[in-house]
This record gives structure tokens, C-alpha cells and sequence, in this order.
């Protein structure tokens, strides 16, 4: 390689302009005060640090660190089955492996973090890629792709002992657990008293069923027809959801509160993955991937088109830790608020999942790994671009909950503008107008300011300020369909984990054919997020601010095992002079979740600290007094036991983390100890 | 024939993101390797597929937040 450099030093200055261009974007990203930027600076910074990290750092880890091998044989040649096993073209696997690791996560996470300005979260997404959250998802393929495309659980149980795999997987089913709870709390925040909205939603399911039967039984197999007829069903939806929410009849009966549309989530849940696949979510999951990529490629080339100013400032003054979105100072909370785009643990079960199974030849490996992942970040930067071009008024008053801003224009309007964002009453009135609802107060969870960002960098392009109300709940639409399909998979998912897991000690529940046991697993998965959905509903301070940092921990957590186990499995294959590669990212997360965790613990804010909120809420009881939102002593000592629920899912997050690091430690140190590689690749395992 | 490649890749590109693959690879695959013995029709192929995608396993957690 070399030699060739030095053969034609020219072919360097293509790359030479790449980093100058973004080292110039990044500039006035970084140095631009008081007055707006455009949103295309953020754009083509974030494209020339992926640019630059793929071809100098992915392809360094890919070709010096992991030694890949373009000769030997991939799990998908070997054991070509036409099925699970298939070699597949680089182009079509990268397509498959990005859409399963591009889910509600980036778009959600960068909204939250806006809070703090734009500047902060942008860089934690690109530093946090680069040098983590690619880093992550290429090992983890590489080393899954070296074992016949085992599972994280497996590789964990096979490299590093029995124990450890027992205690990934708990971890893993609870951080499930939290993903899917947030995840449902994020539509009850979108739908709630949005008549609109939820009859769009409600109508996707009709529509999927109608889908799921065509294919079963008049055209099996025809994916295209039958997404079609499902597209053309949802649009219909939309615009008939319109003439729904304004008639005086019907309005009214599409019009839920949280805890009503939280009750029914719970119950469609529970049916919805009890029933075949082929029936709802088969069709829907065509529906929401198709819709998700497609979106995705609208709002690109919306904000190509559009460049939008971003409003927001570079920085704002809630990085001290007052902010209304999430509670907490910038570090750690922003590192956790932002997982998916930077750096997400789940990518770890994807990468050992499918993907390995079909790549062709492991040249293929950075640029799936790796650069799939970048593509998410982009995502993620595109999502704080639309959460960045609203007014920040309009941000703050979208996600701040009730309790803070008040449920009036006028309540708002004041609050708002005491915190520096300058607002009036009928400013806010009309962005509701204009979106097509009677309120945009407090509708937190990240949604709500996507679809308004997307509406207003959409309709610039496609059908101006008319059309603003379609795009809204079209956006709103796009996020419900896919976060519904995941709840309902991650609802079977999480069914198959507790039977294995239960199964163990209980056998009859183990039996994955057997109704009873089904209906029971079913039940437990639901039970527990449906638990934390309602908690979240419930909470005065609007749930995401309680929800979304355990599920960011949780995530973080997640990646901080499947970097370790990348680590373990450097010093197996005695490549230990390049494990800063992952030790780096690694401590990183270790010191900001375990911080987060232990803040989230015992901090003495009860804004922050799980213990000191129980403490006050225990304290009011003493005194015989009640605070809100509880309205009797019952509620008060439902409050005062969520908090030590979720005190104990913190500390059984940390726990996990803890042990995993001491197994690796142990594990690490076995591998120094022998003079040959120890790490259990396919080829050398007989077994 | 370069565009009709492209959509051909843009396709299988498509069912592969829902848990399709090739039906015709698959196909092409049993005949050289298992000669003879059956294989499963495209329905039937759809039908194995779309179970297997949500069917559970270790390896099928195929989505993410």
C-alpha cells in the first residue's frame, strides 16, 4: 500500500480537499455566534467526517487491526443454504443491514438533545460514530462473520464462559423491556387528544390487515402490489383523518387522553403479537421500512433543496442541567440522550444477527459495518437539523412538560419567554393552526417537533403552507407505523428471550409451540413495558424525562459490553497493540453511564435522583399532603414505589455492566497469559 | 440492460430490507447443489421466509430503536 501511495501522491489530493472542505464547514459550525447558520454547513461537515473517518479509520481498523481476509471463505459461502446463508451483493446486503439498524432511535434522541443547542449534540453524533458507534457495529460484525454468524449471547458464551452469557442476556431483555416502553410512550405522547393522528394510526391497521390477507391468499409473495395498495391506503387515511378530526361527530370519539391510548397500546400489544405474522405485522413491516427509507431520502433532498436557517443557538443555557426536555448537566446526560446516531448498543444484536450470514466476502465488512452505520449518524444529523429549524419558542414549548409551562397559550407564552425565547400566545396558537391541531403544548417525546420541522422543510418544497398539516401527520404517521411494528416484533422478541430464559428453570414454559407457554411469556413481555408505558404516562413531568435516560443508559450499556467483548476478542487474537480501538470508546461509555446511572440513583435533585424524589413524595406523605399529579395517598405511594422500581432496574443495569467489565478483565488477562491466540474462531473450532 | 440491472438490484435490495431474499437464487441453489430432491415453491418460499423473519432466535432481533 505503500508503495502505491508513493507511486502517485496525486490520487491524495481528492482526500486533501474532502478535509479541507469540512475542516472549513466545521469552522463556521463551531465559531459562528449570534447570528444563524445554514443548515447545509452541518450537512456537509457531517458527509466530509464520514468521508474521511470510512476511508482513513474504518478502512485502517478493517485492513490493520482486524487483519480481514478477502480470501477465506465467509459463513455465507460455506454454508450456502438459498435461506439464512446466502451470498449477497455489497449494495444489497448494505440496504438490508441499514434498514435494520435505522429505527425511531436517531430521530428521537438528536430532538431531545437540541435542548442544549445544536452545537453539542452535532459533535457528540460525529465524534461519537467515528470513533465508537462504527467502530462497534464493523468489530462486531467482523467477529460474528468469523463464527458462522453467532449471536452476541453466543460469541459472549463461547469467548468469554458460561456466566457472562447469562448475564448479557438478562441485561439484554431488560434494556428490551425499556426500549419498547419508550418507544410506545413516544406515540401516546403524539396521539394524545389528536384526533387527526390517531385516526391515521388506527386506520394502518385495517389497511395491514387488508395488505396481509391480498398476500396470504390472491398474490402471495408480491411484496410491491401489495405495499402499494397499502401506501395508497395510508394516504387515503391521512387525508380522510382530516375531515374525521374536524367533524363534530367524529372528532370527539377519535379524542383519547394518554392514559386511555396507553391502556389500549397495552391491550393491542398483547393481541397483536399472538396473532400470525403474515396477518398485521408482515404487511406493516413493508409499510413502515418502505415509508421509513423513503422519508428518509425525502428529507435529504428537502433540506438539499430548502438549506433552511437554523434557529436554535449554538448553545444554550441549558446545558447547566435546568433544561425542561431531560433533567441533568451536559455531561454525562447529553452522551446518553443521543445513543442511536453515535454510538447504540442494539446494533451489537443486529451486526450477529442476519447481516453476517450473507456477506459475500469479508472485503465487504467496512463498508457494511462501517459505513451503515454512518449512514445512521446522518440521520441522526438530519433529525437535529429539522428539531433546529423550528423557532426556539416553538421547541420549547413542543417539549416541555405541563407542569413547567402550563396548559395555556398564555401560561406557555410566558414561560417561554422568561427563559429567553420571546414568544407570544397567538405565535404558538398559530403553529398549532397550521399543523392542523388545536395544541402543540407540551407534546413531548420528540415526534411532535420532528413533524413540525419536517412539515415546515417539506411543505417548502412539495405544496407550501397549505399543505403543512399533511406533512405533519404524514410525519407523524411515518414514526407511529414503525415504532407500532417494533413494538409488536420486540413484543415477540422479547416473548422467545423470557421462554428461553424462564425455560431454563420453569420447562414447560420453554416449549415456543405450546400455547399456554406463548400466551404466558406473551403476557410477562407486555406486562413489563406496558408498566413502564403507564408509569410514564402518568408522570407529571411527561415520562420521556424519566423514560428516555434509563433507555439511554440501558443502550449505552449495552455497547459498553459489546466493545468489551471486542476488546476480549482483540487479546484473544493477540492484537492487543490495537486495543485502544475499542478500549477508548469503551471507558468512555463506561464513565458517562455509570455516572449517568449513578446521578440518576443519588442525586439529591429530585428532578434527577430517583431516591431523592421518593424522598420528597414520602416526606409530603409524613406531612399528610399530596403532590401532583397523585390525588390520593394510593397514587402517592405509586409514585413513591415507581421511583424504587426504577432506582433497581439503574442499579441492575450497572450491575451487569460491572460484571460483564470483570469477566473481560478475567478474560483478557487468561489471553495474555498464553503464547498462542485464543479467540475460538469457526475454522479453529472442531466443535 | 445497465438500467434494467439497476432495477433489478434496487428490487432485491427492497425485499431484503422486509427479510426476502432471492427467490431465484435460492432456487438456482437447489438445483446445483441438492439435484432431485424438491424445493420449496415462491410461495412457499415467501411464506417459510416471512415465519422464519419473526419466528424468534437468537439471531432474529432484526430491528433497532
Amino acid at each position: 500500500m505503500a508503495a502505491t501511495a508513493a507511486a502517485s501522491p496525486l490520487r491524495w489530493i481528492p482526500w486533501m480537499l474532502v478535509a479541507l472542505v469540512g475542516a472549513v464547514a466545521l469552522g463556521v459550525i463551531a465559531l459562528s455566534r449570534g447570528e444563524t447558520i445554514n443548515a447545509l454547513w452541518l450537512v456537509v461537515a457531517s458527509l466530509c467526517v464520514y468521508l474521511t473517518a470510512y476511508r482513513f479509520y474504518g478502512l485502517f481498523i478493517a485492513r490493520r487491526v482486524l487483519e480481514i481476509d478477502a480470501s477465506r471463505p465467509t459463513p455465507a459461502v460455506r454454508r450456502n443454504d438459498g435461506l439464512d446463508y446466502v451470498p449477497t451483493n455489497r449494495t444489497v446486503l448494505f440496504g438490508h443491514h441499514f434498514a435494520a439498524i435505522a429505527g425511531a432511535g436517531p430521530l428521537v434522541g438528536p430532538v431531545l438533545a437540541a435542548q442544549m443547542g445544536y452545537l453539542p449534540g452535532t459533535l457528540w453524533i460525529l465524534v461519537g460514530v467515528v470513533f465508537a458507534g462504527a467502530v462497534q457495529d464493523l468489530i462486531v460484525l467482523f467477529i460474528s462473520t468469523r463464527r458462522d454468524g453467532r449471536s452476541l449471547g453466543e460469541i459472549i458464551r463461547a469467548e468469554m464462559g458460561h456466566i457472562p452469557g447469562v448475564i448479557a442476556m438478562v441485561g439484554i431483555l431488560a434494556i428490551m423491556i425499556i426500549l419498547l416502553a419508550v418507544l410506545a410512550l413516544i406515540i401516546v405522547k403524539a396521539l394524545a387528544d389528536s384526533p387527526w393522528g390517531t385516526f391515521t394510526v388506527f386506520a394502518t391497521m385495517p389497511v395491514a390487515i387488508v395488505m396481509g390477507l391480498y398476500g396470504r391468499y390472491f398474490r402471495p409473495g408480491r411484496v410491491g402490489e401489495v405495499s402499494l395498495i397499502g401506501f395508497v391506503g395510508l394516504i387515503g387515511a391521512i387525508l380522510l383523518g382530516e375531515q374525521v378530526a374536524s367533524s363534530a361527530d367524529w372528532g370527539p370519539a377519535f379524542t383519547f387522553s394518554g392514559e386511555a391510548l396507553a391502556l389500549m397500546l397495552i391491550g393491542y400489544g398483547f393481541i397483536a403479537s399472538v396473532l400470525p405474522v403474515w396477518l398485521l405485522l408482515a404487511p406493516r413491516d413493508y409499510l413502515s421500512t418502505f415509508l421509513k427509507i423513503g422519508t428518509i431520502v425525502g428529507l435529504a433532498i428537502g433540506i438539499l433543496i430548502v438549506r433552511p436557517e437554523l434557529q436554535m443557538p449554538a448553545v444554550t443555557r441549558f446545558v447547566d442541567g435546568t433544561g425542561p426536555v431531560f433533567a441533568g448537566t451536559l455531561f454525562p446526560f447529553l452522551f446518553i440522550t443521543i445513543a442511536c446516531g453515535a454510538v447504540s448498543g442494539f446494533h451489537a444484536l443486529v451486526a450477529s444477527g442476519t447481516t453476517p450470514k450473507m456477506i459475500e466476502s469479508e472485503a465487504h465488512l467496512p463498508f457494511i459495518g462501517y459505513g451503515a452505520m454512518l449512514m445512521e449518524s446522518f440521520v441522526a444529523i438530519m433529525a437535529m437539523v429539522a428539531a433546529s429549524v423550528l423557532d426556539p419558542a416553538v421547541y420549547f414549548a413542543l417539549n416541555s412538560p405541563a407542569a413547567l409551562i402550563g396548559a395555556t397559550s398564555n401560561e406557555a407564552a410566558v414561560a417561554v419567554s422568561a427563559w429567553g425565547f420571546t414568544v407570544t400566545p397567538a405565535a404558538l396558537d398559530e403553529v398549532a393552526r397550521a399543523v392542523g391541531e388545536t395544541t402543540i403544548l407540551s407534546r413531548t417525546g420528540g415526534a411532535p417537533t420532528l413533524a413540525v420541522g419536517m412539515a415546515q422543510i417539506l411543505s417548502s418544497v412539495v405544496g407550501g403552507a397549505g399543505m403543512m398539516a399533511f406533512w405533519y401527520h404524514f410525519a407523524i404517521l411515518f414514526e407511529a407505523l414503525f415504532i407500532l411494528t417494533t413494538v409488536d416484533a420486540g413484543t415477540r422478541v422479547a416473548r422467545f428471550m423470557i421462554q428461553d430464559l424462564v425455560g431454563t428453570f420453569v420447562k414447560p414454559l420453554k416449549d415456543t409451540r405450546s400455547w399456554a407457554g406463548n400466551l404466558v411469556a406473551t403476557a410477562l413481555a407486555v406486562g413489563g413495558w406496558g408498566w413502564f408505558l403507564y408509569q410514564g404516562v402518568t408522570d407529571p413531568l411527561g415520562g420521556i424525562n424519566t423514560l428516555w435516560p434509563l433507555f439511554g443508559i440501558a443502550n449505552q450499556m449495552l455497547a459498553a459490553i459489546a466493545l468489551t467483548v471486542c476488546t476480549v476478542v482483540l487479546f484473544k487474537m493477540k492484537r492487543e497493540r490495537f486495543a485502544w480501538v475499542t478500549l477508548v470508546p469503551v471507558t468512555w461509555l463506561l464513565v458517562c453511564t455509570l455516572t449517568a446511572g449513578w446521578q440518576k440513583i443519588f442525586h439529591a435533585d429530585p428532578r434527577i435522583g430517583f431516591l431523592a424524589h421518593a424522598e420528597r413524595y414520602s416526606a409530603a406523605l409524613g406531612r399528610g399532603e399530596l403532590l401532583a399529579p397523585a390525588k390520593g395517598v394510593g397514587q402517592m405511594r405509586q409514585v413513591i414505589f415507581n421511583d424504587y422500581v426504577n432506582a433497581t432496574l439503574c442499579a441492575l443495569f450497572i450491575a451487569v455492566v460491572l460484571a460483564m467489565v470483570f469477566y473481560g478483565l478475567k478474560t483478557i488477562a487468561a489471553a495474555r497469559r498464553s503464547e498462542t491466540p485464543t479467540a475460538l474462531e469457526t475454522a479453529d473450532a472442531a466443535a | 440492460m445497465r438500467l434494467r440491472e439497476a432495477l433489478k438490484r434496487a428490487r432485491e435490495t427492497a425485499r431484503l430490507m422486509v427479510g426476502l431474499p432471492d427467490y431465484d437464487t435460492y432456487l438456482a441453489h437447489r438445483r446445483a447443489v441438492h439435484p432431485g430432491e424438491p424445493a420449496m415453491s415462491r410461495e412457499q418460499f415467501h411464506r417459510e421466509r416471512t415465519d422464519r423473519r419473526f419466528g424468534g432466535g437468537a439471531d432474529r432481533i432484526g430491528r433497532c430503536c
